[in-house]
C-alpha cells in the first residue's frame, strides 16, 4: 500500500510540474497566435514576430482563433492538444468584423484552459475607454498600430522573464517532490522522528520558494501603453 | 547605367519619397525587417497592400455609387481598413487622405465623400507608381550584381 501511495503521489506531482511550461515542447521558442482581419497586418506581424524568434500562427478572425484553440465547442478541431502547438501568447487586433478583439479576449479569459495565456490587443485608434476596458478584462498590454520592432522586443523580454520564473517554480517543485518521495520511502521509525522536519518543509513550501515570487504571466508587466 | 549610378539613383529617389511625404518612417521599419533570409519582404507586403487597396477602392466606388442612398457605415468600414493598411506600410499620403475621408463619412456628406474618394484614389495610384519604380530599380541593381544600399539612407 505504501508503494501504491508513493506511485500516485509521484504521478500527481509530475502532472503539476509538466503542465505549466511556458515553452512549447521543450524548445526555446514561444508560439504566438496572431489574429487580424487585415492581410497586410498579418504579414507584418508575422515578420516582426519571426524576427524576434517567435513561432507564429496567424488567423484572420476571432472565430478562427477560437477554432484553433478548440474553444468553439467542436472538440475535435482543436490543434492544441499536442505540446508542439501550445500557444504562449495571443495578439489580436481590436477592430475586426464579426468578433472584435475585445470579445475574443473575454472568451479566452473565461476559459479554464486558456485564461492564463497573456493576450495583447492591437489597435490603430487611441481610444482611452477602449484601452481601459481591455486592460480591465485582463489584457496584458494594448499596442498602438502600426506595431513596431521595439514593441515586439519588449514582449519577448516579458515572455522570457515569465518563463524563467516558471522554470524557477518548477525546479523548486521538483526538489520538494524528490524530498517527499524520499521521505515516503524511509522506514516508519525514521519518519516518526523526523515528523517535525516534514512539517517545517511543508509550511515553507507553501510560500513560493523561488526568488521571483509571481509569474509575470498572471500579473501585468505594464498596464498602459498610451502615446 | 552602371551599378554605382543605379545605387545612387535609388538612394536619391528613396530620399525624395520620404521628403515629399509619400512614405513615412513606417516604410523604413519595413526595410529594416528585410534581410538575407527574407530578401523580398518589402515587395511582398507592398504587393499585398496593392491587391487589398484595389479591392477596397472598387468596393468603395460601388457603395458610393448607390442610387438608393449611401450606406456610410459601409463606406467608413472600408476607409478604416484602407487607412489601416496604408499606415502599416508607411503610405503616408494615402493614410492622410483616408483620415479626411472618414470625417466626411461621419457627417454623412456625399459630396465631400466623393471628393475624398477621388483624392484617395489619386494618392494611391501615385504611391503605387513610385513604389513600382523603386522596386524596378532594385531589381536592376540586383540583376547587375549589386546590392540595394539601404544603409546609405542615413536615418535607418
Amino acid at each position: 500500500m505504501a508503494a501504491a501511495g508513493t506511485e500516485s503521489l509521484r504521478w500527481n506531482l509530475a502532472e503539476e510540474v509538466g503542465v505549466s511550461g511556458c515553452n512549447g515542447s521543450g524548445s526555446e521558442e514561444f508560439h504566438v497566435l496572431a489574429v487580424d482581419d487585415s492581410i497586410v497586418d498579418r504579414k507584418l506581424i508575422e515578420r516582426l514576430l519571426k524576427s524576434s524568434s517567435f513561432k507564429v500562427t496567424a488567423v484572420d478572425s476571432g472565430t478562427r482563433a477560437l477554432q484553433y484553440l478548440g474553444l468553439d465547442g467542436e472538440k475535435s478541431t482543436s490543434a492544441v492538444g499536442f505540446n508542439d502547438l501550445k500557444v504562449n501568447l495571443i495578439m489580436t487586433d481590436y477592430s475586426m468584423p464579426g468578433m472584435t478583439g475585445y470579445e475574443l479576449l473575454k472568451k479566452i479569459k473565461e476559459s479554464k484552459a486558456f485564461k492564463e495565456i497573456p493576450v495583447v490587443i492591437m489597435s490603430s485608434e487611441n481610444v482611452l475607454t477602449r484601452i481601459h476596458s481591455c486592460l480591465e478584462e485582463g489584457a496584458e498590454d494594448f499596442l498602438m498600430k502600426p506595431v513596431k520592432k521595439s514593441d515586439v522586443t519588449k514582449l519577448k523580454d516579458f515572455m522570457v522573464k515569465g518563463d524563467q520564473a516558471e522554470k524557477g517554480k518548477r525546479s523548486s517543485i521538483k526538489r520538494k517532490m524528490d524530498d517527499d518521495i524520499l521521505k515516503l520511502t524511509m522506514p516508519p521509525t525514521a519518519i516518526a522522528s523526523s515528523s517535525s522536519e516534514v512539517e517545517d518543509q511543508s509550511s515553507s513550501a507553501s510560500h513560493s520558494p523561488s526568488s521571483s515570487s509571481s509569474s509575470p504571466c498572471s500579473s501585468p508587466c505594464k498596464r498602459t501603453r498610451l502615446q | 547605367m552602371d551599378v554605382i549610378q543605379m545605387q545612387r539613383t535609388w538612394v536619391e529617389y528613396t530620399k525624395s519619397l520620404y521628403r515629399e511625404g509619400y512614405l513615412d518612417s513606417q516604410f523604413a521599419q519595413l526595410q529594416l525587417l528585410q534581410d538575407e533570409s527574407n530578401p523580398d519582404f518589402v515587395v511582398e507586403v507592398v504587393s499585398l497592400f496593392f491587391e487589398d487597396s484595389e479591392r477596397l477602392l472598387n468596393d468603395l466606388t460601388k457603395v458610393i455609387d448607390q442610387q438608393q442612398g449611401v450606406d456610410f457605415k459601409k463606406v467608413d468600414a472600408h476607409v478604416h481598413q484602407l487607412k489601416g493598411s496604408s499606415s502599416s506600410i508607411g503610405a503616408q499620403r494615402v493614410k492622410n487622405a483616408c483620415v479626411a475621408f472618414r470625417s466626411f463619412c461621419d457627417e454623412q456628406n456625399i459630396e465631400g465623400s466623393l471628393r475624398c474618394l477621388h483624392q484617395v484614389k489619386q494618392e494611391y495610384y501615385l504611391v503605387k507608381n513610385k513604389l513600382e519604380n523603386l522596386f524596378s530599380l532594385e531589381q536592376k541593381i540586383v540583376a547587375a550584381g549589386g546590392s540595394v544600399p539601404v544603409d546609405e539612407l542615413g536615418f535607418l
